[in-house]
């Protein structure tokens, strides 16, 4: 069994979707990145961003993560931004009673995209 | 057809099925009212009989209306009654493009209920300048023939969850979806709390608040909050904007469904206030009215023009 079937696939999503996009709309270190942007589109790309990093079907590619991040490379995002939003990730599933040995393999996942968010 | 993804999950594959059974995993994370409306997810869409399909987007028919009365509701607010010559359909909060002349329109939110008017009712605010408000004002008269566009949008009453708690944020005329929904969903029997916030500069702009305290004496799980930014408590009229005095009032929106009607700055920050306050985010809808120009051309889930 993979791992979004072990996380329990696209109801897992929907159930992660709201508490993962709530905690980083009030993660101080993060929130700034987020003002002024349209919600609802905002939803679905948390929403896309979960599934693939819940290991679920996707068509993300590297360079969709650098496009879609390059404005906020230039206002200065970076690698304590990005471990914030891995942190809330973390949490969100903790809140969800994911076991940690999951967790850490969605932490992984999120980790691959790394240098293509921060556009190196 | 514009797609993405292909997962299920961008929505950019939006379609609309006219007839026919839409297979169930097509509309999976959809919002209450994109599901009413028959919107499926082409990407996702094995159907098993056939079903006849639209854009999403389309704007299909437009009819002739007769203007059959015209109320003064404020000092700059009107309600505009129409009778087409066909009956359309639609939902209490959705809208439709009225039509100066070939090319000139605005939307408007429709305030009325299908089962219970036999009339569109619309409100009209006039701008300053305002091309299509102004012709309104000035020159539409009782009898005339206009041209209406079929009501599209997502922000309306969806049966089917009677006990769900309803918060309802409106400013100016963004009144009229939020009455139009709140009488829709009391006639549809729903029993769960409806709040209706409705905020104005001044307390000139507030409109048919004795209706709407009717309504409150006749319903108990109905309240109706009018409310000023400019100006003190008085005469049941709260100082604040319906945002900040729904949140006192109700800080814990878990499990309610919300409706956001009017300014935008406003609707964009309630928009994320209730969701960090506890409303799931397929529960909140909303419709910001832009003003012209930003809007034209847009389709769909557009917002209401007020000009």
């Amino acid at each position: 069994m993979g791992l979004y079937e072990e996380l329990g696939g696209a109801a897992a999503v929907n159930a992660a979707v709201d508490i993962f996009y709530r905690k980083v709309l009030k993660d101080e270190r993060i929130s700034r990145f987020f003002k002024g942007v349209d919600m609802t589109q905002q939803a679905a790309k948390q929403k896309a961003f979960l599934t693939m990093a819940f290991g679920g079907p996707n068509s993300y590619t590297g360079l969709d993560m650098r496009k879609g991040h390059a404005h906020l490379v230039k206002q200065g995002l970076n690698d304590s931004h990005f471990d914030a939003v891995v942190e809330d990730l973390g949490a969100t599933l903790k809140e969800l009673k994911v076991p940690d040995h999951l967790i850490a393999k969605v932490a992984a996942v999120a980790e691959t995209t790394r240098n293509d968010v921060l556009g190196r | 057809m514009p797609n993405s993804c292909r997962v299920g999950v961008c929505q950019s594959c939006l379609m609309r099925a006219v007839r026919g059974a839409i297979p169930g995993n097509a509309q999976t994370g959809m919002t209450p009212t994109m599901i009413a409306r028959g919107l499926f997810l082409a990407c996702q869409c094995f159907p098993t009989e056939d079903i006849e399909v639209a854009l999403a987007d389309e704007v299909i028919r437009r009819v002739e209306a007769r203007v059959s009365a015209i109320e003064r509701l404020s000092d700059d607010v009107r309600a505009v009654r129409l009778r087409p010559s066909t009956p359309i359909e639609y939902r209490s909060g959705q809208f439709l493009r009225l039509f100066k002349d070939a090319r000139t329109s605005r939307n408007y939110s429709l305030a009325s209920v299908p089962s219970l008017d036999e009339e569109l009712m619309i409100h009209v605010r006039r701008f300053p300048g305002g091309l299509v408000s102004g012709w309104i004002f000035e020159h539409l008269e009782p009898g005339a023939l206009v041209t209406i566009s079929e009501a599209f949008g997502d922000c309306f009453y969806v049966p089917g969850n009677p006990d769900q708690n309803i918060l309802l944020l409106g400013t100016g005329c963004g009144l009229a979806p939020l009455y139009g929904i709140t009488r829709d969903a009391l006639h549809f029997g729903h029993r769960g709390r409806v709040c209706l916030y409705h905020g104005s500069r001044e307390t000139s702009g507030l409109y048919l608040s004795e209706g709407l305290r009717e309504i409150a004496a006749t319903h108990p799980n109905f309240q109706y909050r009018p409310c000023v930014s400019e100006g003190p408590s008085i005469d049941g009229i709260s100082s604040g904007t319906p945002l900040d005095l729904a949140l006192k009032e109700i800080p814990d929106l878990t499990g309610w469904r919300v409706y956001l009607c009017g300014n935008p700055q406003m609707v964009d920050a309630a928009r994320v206030e209730t969701f960090l306050a506890g409303a799931a985010s397929s529960e909140i809808f909303a419709d910001p009215f832009l003003p012209t120009g930003a809007s034209s051309g847009a389709p769909t889930g557009a917002p209401s023009a007020p000009a």
